[in-house]
């Protein structure tokens, strides 16, 4: 190899490139560079031996320490459980209605719930269970399909008109549509309209609310109960009707959103949790929704 | 002036430009085929697990607007396996369940949560109230809302031709489910209807008339998508790392 012209002022070779005048040092690499890279390189060899990196055709090389991201996932879940093991084995063994008097048990099924409740529940029912328009508040005394805790175990567990074989309701079907199914003409809904919203002591026109009363009878107190006092409180089961003397509506209580409402029916969804969780975690979600502010 | 240098040398490629081209054209495909084709041979790579299907016109039809919109931009769908991942959001995503994702959803970015999951997770009326306006039903969210996806009609007369392209690249549509996607488009927006065909054709699909609109719109479409996602592997069926791999 010819010799590159020499720089005279550092001494240092070129590479014998120029440009107009002006030529490249040919400086060696930093030790410290170089002894990083070799370094690399042996590292790389080291992890070869030990870790999954040829590819073989069908299969590939799985090293010595047979590392799987998968296998060391399991082993992780399986050491959380373990930590957790004296706790989930008595909430395994015991009702929620136990637990519940476990002051220990209560104060772990709570942190756990909590979480759980704002990964899973939080998106319809709200971070403190407040609900929104179409999904229950969580934090008052109007309950659905009951506000016992087993009545809430029962209700994540299975879900209401969900796809579980022991949902609650039955799935598509919830309260009749009286006007599109032509049960109830206009007169009647706006009859029943007046006469629900005098039983909340609003304002209603008196000679509806006469007539809207006779409407009611004849067409509501089968799912309301004879008081409009709910389903649950009627004593009827799995009809999840709500109370119509209340001040919190799951869908609004003023008389364009009841005459929306009886006019095409309503059948709110929610999905039966049993596939997702495990038991103890909706255990564990069953007393903090009891605990929200609501549980009876 | 340094010396010209006869031969394959440095100096050669350097003045060549059309040869340096090559030349890095080749280097660079040896690094992407050592890393990719492998992935093409090994039989691992793909689990075989039971249940994973073609996507139903619907669903086709929402995942195409997921990717107009850029939902992918805020929403990755990939449950990776670590503990806290696949406490929150459910088993680890399996390359199985994207083959005929066309092109995949995996996403790199989380500013929502991860949706591979997300199916079921939610009634079909809380993801048309969140797609409307998601502070309706989660105050602190900071995703846009769709309100205007609720009405506008699906454009969907051209969908054989999709599936019939999606059959291009390699998902195994039927002719079959080519001649009869316009039909099971409608039928899955019709819970009235006879939904037997579809359900066969597409098992697991969710039916329900998702915005209550009697055209079937882009909402319809999307939700459809968002509802399947993650839920056609049964995972009681595979308990263990190894069983994904028979």
């Amino acid at each position: 190899m010819a010799q590159n012209y020499k720089d005279e002022l550092s001494g240092v070779e070129t590479t014998g490139h120029e440009w107009d005048g002006l030529r490249e040092l040919n400086n060696p690499l930093p030790k410290w560079w170089l002894y990083i890279f070799y370094v690399c390189i042996a590292w790389a060899m080291v992890y070869y031996v030990f870790y999954p990196a040829w590819p073989l055709g069908k299969t590939y090389t799985k090293g010595l320490l047979g590392y799987s991201q998968r296998e060391e996932l399991v082993g992780k879940l399986a050491e959380a459980k373990a930590g957790q093991a004296k706790f989930l084995t008595a909430i395994a063994a015991k009702s929620v209605d136990e637990i519940q008097k476990d002051k220990d048990l209560l104060g772990f099924a709570m942190a756990g719930g909590r979480s759980y409740f704002n990964e899973n529940c939080a998106a319809c029912h709200g971070a403190g269970g407040q609900g929104a328009k179409g999904f229950p508040t969580l934090a008052d005394d109007v309950w659905l399909w009951g506000g016992k805790t087993a009545d809430i175990y029962q209700t994540i567990q299975h879900g209401i008109r969900s796809d579980d074989k022991d949902t609650r309701g039955t799935p598509g079907a919830g309260m009749t549509a009286f006007g599109k199914d032509g049960i109830l003409n206009r007169d009647q809904i706006d009859q029943v309209t007046d006469y629900i919203l005098s039983l909340n002591n609003k304002a209603a026109d008196p000679a509806k609310v006469a007539k809207g009363k006779t409407v009611f009878e004849e067409n509501c107190v089968a799912c309301h109960g004879d008081a409009a006092q709910g389903s649950v409180a009627a004593g009827l089961d799995g009809v999840g009707a709500p109370p119509l003397k209340q001040a919190n509506w799951l869908y609004g209580g003023d008389k364009a959103t009841l005459v929306e409402t009886i006019t095409n029916g309503r059948a709110g969804m929610m999905p039966a949790w049993s596939k997702r969780l495990d038991d103890a975690t909706i255990k564990s979600l069953a007393i903090y929704v009891h605990n929200l502010g609501g549980g009876q | 002036m340094a010396q010209e240098k006869k031969g394959f040398s440095h100096d050669l490629i350097e003045r060549n430009t059309l040869l340096l081209i090559v030349l890095t054209l080749i280097t660079v495909s040896i690094g992407g085929l050592v890393q990719i084709v492998p992935l093409f041979t090994i039989e691992s790579t793909i689990e075989k697990v039971d249940g994973v299907r073609p996507y139903s016109p619907l669903e086709v039809a929402g995942q195409s607007i997921y990717i107009r919109e850029g939902c992918y931009n805020c929403h990755s769908q990939q449950i990776r396996p670590f503990r806290d991942e696949v406490e929150r959001y459910g088993h680890y995503s399996l390359a199985a369940e994207s083959m005929y994702d066309h092109p995949f959803q995996w996403g790199s970015k989380r500013t929502g949560p991860d949706l591979a999951r997300v199916g079921g997770k939610y009634s079909n009326d809380w993801q048309v109230a969140h797609l409307v306006n998601p502070r309706a039903v989660v105050p602190e969210s900071i995703m846009p809302g769709y309100a205007w996806m609720k009405d506008r009609p699906l454009n969907y007369g051209d969908i054989s031709d999709v599936l019939k392209t999606l059959r291009v690249v390699g998902v195994p549509y039927t002719d079959d489910q080519i001649k009869n996607a316009k039909a099971d488009l409608e039928a899955q927006k019709n819970p009235d209807g006879d939904t037997a065909a579809l359900m066969k054709r597409y098992p697991k699909a969710v039916v329900a008339n998702f915005t209550g609109n009697k055209t079937v719109t882009e909402m319809d479409a999307l939700v459809a998508y968002l509802q399947v996602l993650g839920t056609m592997v049964d995972f009681t069926k595979y308990q263990s790392p190894k069983q994904l791999q028979q």
